[in-house]
């Protein structure tokens, strides 16, 4: 654990070291800000509560997310250091787990310093702050969710561009899995697949965590959507690590 | 796993009965059709610098790459003080220091901060931590720039921390794929002091393709053409294969031909 908790460490330095952290937060802020405020009608609605800003949340994080796994693993390739990193003595799981800590930490990070919303909603009313508490946990369990597609897609490639391009598309098809317009086209062309698209949407879970609902079973749905990408992985950087 | 060190410390050449600190049999690497290594077997002991020379293309980075348990070989095996570097890739890696080809850092780390972060990788940690990274730092002369930021430096400085990094944990097997390349002449020079001094301690393999290196510090040469190994010996009797006498001619003589 110490190992994995020191590469982690280094990858999150590596984030603040470099300006892509400033660009990364600014860009989330903005981008949340301008969504809640404008396009959810925050302030029209009169009611005290975060709901305009949970909207948007996961679209943000569908951007923004593969932007930051797209270097995890491309980054190392193109800098040798993959060859650097194994063979130190660290197992790969070791890297992989160490890497997403990192850039989980990192959007647990961002995701804090929305803390203003929070005070301005309880200073223009009296929201209900365990529905908003819940939200926020969503919210982080769906960033680690598409951190951990996003990584996967890094390790699949060496170019960081087509890394972004699949972890934006393969987040996308998780996140509209149970959208009418995929649901219904599979549901009546083969009806099984239907029946499992509306299980694994992150949408549906995630507006389960902002109606105030921590459900065990939504717990589990993401650290077996994680546990599984971050599994895949492990096999593609063991299989593609000296390509 | 001693055994079968022990078993195999009949290597072809010096090692007063001691086990072989590397041992490599029938290391082969295919790239679909393309073969980049080819049954290559070679055992180094304690006290021995092998130099490891070929073309380029010829396959030292792959054999160094797949000693190092980075790249999985199609057939063979490699062992590090007795321990497979596939199936006990950990155990193996902790006894080895490794300096890759091109002797990759992470650009955006300080020199200190990234001999820091090596050595907790390595299981250091308080007043053991610092004293390692310190002795790393004299080794190979970068206190001066400890705290720059490794993009930074000059291609010699660069070389000098992957250098530093492979010496960190004063490993038994030391791995180094060209450490003197890029490095200016008085660079050169240290780098081959420093190996000299720890020759009698360790089992080194260094590859390059700078022949007045081979004189310098190894005390056995291995010549690798087209994925085979062609010529195993030391310098001198290697020297002695040529009417000239000259290392570069028998270099030219045994790669031209395999390659032909």
């Amino acid at each position: 654990m110490s190992t994995t908790l020191t590469i982690a460490e280094r990858e999150l330095r590596g984030y603040f070291a470099t300006p892509v952290a400033t660009v990364f937060i600014v860009i989330f802020l903005v981008l949340q800000g301008a969504l809640t405020f404008n396009l959810g009608g925050f302030f029209d609605r009169s009611i005290a509560d975060l709901n305009p800003f949970f909207t948007f949340l996961p679209w943000v994080f569908l951007l923004l997310i593969p932007a930051i796994t797209m270097r995890l693993w491309a980054e190392e390739r193109r800098l040798g250091t993959i060859e650097l990193l194994l063979t130190l003595p660290v197992t790969q799981g070791q890297a992989v787990l160490g890497k997403f800590l990192a850039a989980w930490a990192f959007c647990a990070i961002a995701l804090l310093l929305t803390f203003p919303f929070v005070i301005a909603v309880n200073i223009l009313g009296s929201p209900d702050n365990g529905v908003i508490f819940a939200g926020y946990l969503g919210g982080l369990l769906v960033a680690g969710a598409f951190l951990s597609v996003g990584a996967a897609m890094s390790a699949l490639t060496r170019n960081q561009v087509i890394a972004f391009v699949l972890g934006v598309a393969v987040c996308f098809v998780f996140a509209v899995a149970s959208n009418p317009i995929v649901n219904d086209f599979l549901s009546h062309t083969v009806p099984a697949l239907g029946e499992f698209t509306r299980r694994v949407a992150i949408i549906d879970r995630f507006n389960d965590f902002t109606r105030g609902i921590i459900a065990l079973r939504d717990l589990i749905y993401f650290a077996t959507f994680i546990g599984f990408f971050l599994f895949l992985n492990t096999v593609l950087v063991d299989q593609r690590k000296a390509d | 796993m001693a055994n079968r060190a022990l078993d195999s410390a009949d290597g072809p050449i010096g090692g007063a009965g001691l086990p072989a600190s590397i041992e490599i049999e029938g290391l082969t690497k295919r790239f679909g059709s393309f073969t980049a290594v080819d049954g290559v077997s070679f055992q180094v002991r304690r006290g021995e610098v092998l130099g490891f020379l070929g073309p380029n293309g010829a396959g030292k980075s792959t054999t160094m790459r797949m000693l190092a348990g980075f790249m999985i070989p199609t057939a063979g095996t490699a062992r590090i003080m007795g321990y497979d570097v596939q199936t006990h890739s950990v155990a193996a890696r902790r006894l080895l220091g490794f300096l890759p080809e091109g002797s990759p850092t992470y650009p955006e780390m300080t020199v200190e901060g990234f001999l820091r972060f090596c050595a907790r990788i390595r299981g250091y940690a308080g007043a053991e931590l610092d004293d390692r990274v310190n002795h790393a730092l004299g080794l190979t002369t970068l206190r001066g720039v400890a705290l720059q930021p490794v993009e930074t430096l000059s291609k010699g400085f660069k070389r000098r921390v992957g250098l530093a990094q492979a010496l960190l944990h004063d490993p038994p097997v030391l791995v180094l794929d060209e450490p003197t390349d890029g490095l200016d002449p008085n660079q050169k020079h240290e780098v081959r002091g420093l190996i000299q001094r720890m020759a009698p301690d360790k089992a080194i393999v260094i590859s390059t393709h700078i022949l007045e290196e081979v004189d310098a510090v190894c005390s056995r040469a291995i010549i690798i053409a087209g994925g085979r190994i062609v010529a195993d010996a030391t310098p001198k009797a290697l020297q002695e294969q040529h009417p000239s006498g000259k290392l570069e001619e028998v270099f030219r003589a045994l790669t031209m031909e395999a390659a032909a």
